[in-house]
């Protein structure tokens, strides 16, 4: 049995405890709700950017050679997969949901004989991938979004990805990463980048909506989507490092609530326990006095 | 008809501008052109440049954009671009530092890449001191 001091340490060190949890907790949904206001914000120029492309990909002459980048290079031989995760632990199963879904994808690609090349955005998720599939890593990202996520940054990820598809070096990419859906819930979501995914029902109705207007384009269609389809990379990689950024807070701050409460429990418990020792050792005391004053 | 036209300007972090205008003018990959309600649907790219707000036969605001894309419909015209500053918060200076850097830069660029990166800084560069000097 622990001595009663140990006891009160132990009790210290998880008040301790609790107290940077629920801490944590509170910063936690501070920044979630920044987060969720920022991907809020970032929304308009996702639509409308969407809209753009669906109008252009329809526009495009069936049979024309249309840009790599929407249609693909025909193949499916090379798949690069883009894992975006934190850099900072302590959030639940955030890093680790995002990870098992990316692997299992991977998996699938490799019995399929495909190549996989990884691209690692943050650094929980380098770290978890780099056991088993160390050699598929072409880069590890970090640093993202370490106070805010900036477009710039989704930029240069985007430029690289561009340039690397351009080099030829793969022909399908897709990015892993976790929806946010409320503070609570946030699921692994795989998205495909390249070759784009035609605009789904939404978009095609929205454009219903506007009487089948047929758009002028200046200059023409092909050149506009040159120049659309880089940016809309960016654009969508953006929104995933939003949305992660958001679903990273929303973990943590469940995360963080359980955990306080755990502490919690465990505070309770632990001083029964203490008290209940105390009391014994008193009550052990007296009787040592009593039987010792009889036997006088 | 309406006789306005509803004006959005989007960055890719948030809604800039939206409300109903007079006139638009937009500097247009092929041109500038003025957008008044009714217009022709149409998707146009943008140059580094500035768009002009007009309200009531007069400008009343200047934007500089450094590229982008346009969408215009008869009752709306939305222009995608990535960055936006109004042209009276340009700082010449500042503008001016930047341009000799990347003339010091281009200097010692040694791949086309970065040759390339440059000279689309070196034009937003100078059609900021345009905007400026046409202010």
């Amino acid at each position: 049995m622990p001595s009663l001091k140990a006891l009160r340490v132990r009790i210290n060190s998880v008040k301790a405890t609790q107290k940077i949890t629920s801490a944590m907790k509170m910063v936690a949904a501070a920044k979630l709700r920044r987060a969720q206001d920022r991907a809020i914000a970032a929304r308009p120029y996702a639509e409308r950017m969407e809209r753009m492309l669906g109008a252009l990909s329809s526009a495009l002459p069936p049979g024309a050679d249309a840009p790599f980048l929407l249609s693909g290079t025909g193949k499916e031989k090379v798949h690069l997969v883009v894992v975006a995760t934190s850099d900072r632990g302590l959030c639940g199963a955030f890093n680790s949901s995002i990870v098992r879904a990316a692997r299992q994808h991977i998996r699938r690609l490799q019995t399929e004989n495909k190549t996989v090349l990884l691209l690692c955005v943050g650094r929980k998720g380098r770290d978890q991938l780099r056991r088993d599939m160390g050699t598929l890593i072409i880069d590890a990202i970090d640093n993202i979004g370490k106070k805010q996520v900036a477009f710039a940054e989704a930029a240069d990820i985007a430029g690289r990805i561009a340039t690397m598809f351009d080099a030829g070096e793969f022909d399908v990419c897709s990015v892993f990463y976790s929806r946010f859906k409320s503070a609570m819930t946030q699921i692994p979501t795989r998205q495909q980048l390249i070759p784009f995914p035609p605009p789904t029902g939404e978009a095609g109705s929205d454009s219903g909506a506007m009487g089948g207007a047929v758009y002028e384009y200046e200059p023409d269609e092909a050149e506009i989507l040159a120049e659309l389809l880089p940016r809309n990379l960016a654009v969508q990689i953006f929104r995933a490092l939003l949305e992660n950024a958001a679903s990273e807070q929303g973990a943590r701050m469940a995360a963080m609530d359980s955990a306080t409460r755990n502490a919690g429990d465990m505070i309770r418990r632990l001083t029964l326990f203490y008290n209940r020792s105390r009391q014994a050792a008193i009550t052990k005391e007296l009787i040592e006095i009593i039987s010792g004053a009889e036997a006088v | 008809m309406a006789d306005k036209v509803q004006f959005e300007l989007v960055s890719p972090e948030r809604l800039l501008v939206s409300r109903a205008v007079d006139m638009v003018v937009i500097p247009g990959g092929e041109g500038d052109f003025g957008v008044l309600p009714g217009h022709a649907p149409l998707i146009s790219t943008i140059r580094p440049g500035v768009i002009a707000i007009h309200d009531d036969g007069k400008i009343a605001e200047r934007l500089f954009v450094a590229g982008g894309f346009a969408e215009v419909t008869p009752d709306r015209c939305a222009v995608l671009a990535e960055e936006a500053t109004p042209v009276d918060k340009l700082d010449r200076a500042a503008i001016e530092t930047e341009l000799r850097d990347i003339k010091d830069d281009m200097a010692a660029a040694k791949d086309d890449a970065t040759r390339a990166a440059l000279e689309s800084r070196q034009r937003i560069a100078d059609a900021k001191l345009e905007a400026l000097a046409s202010a």
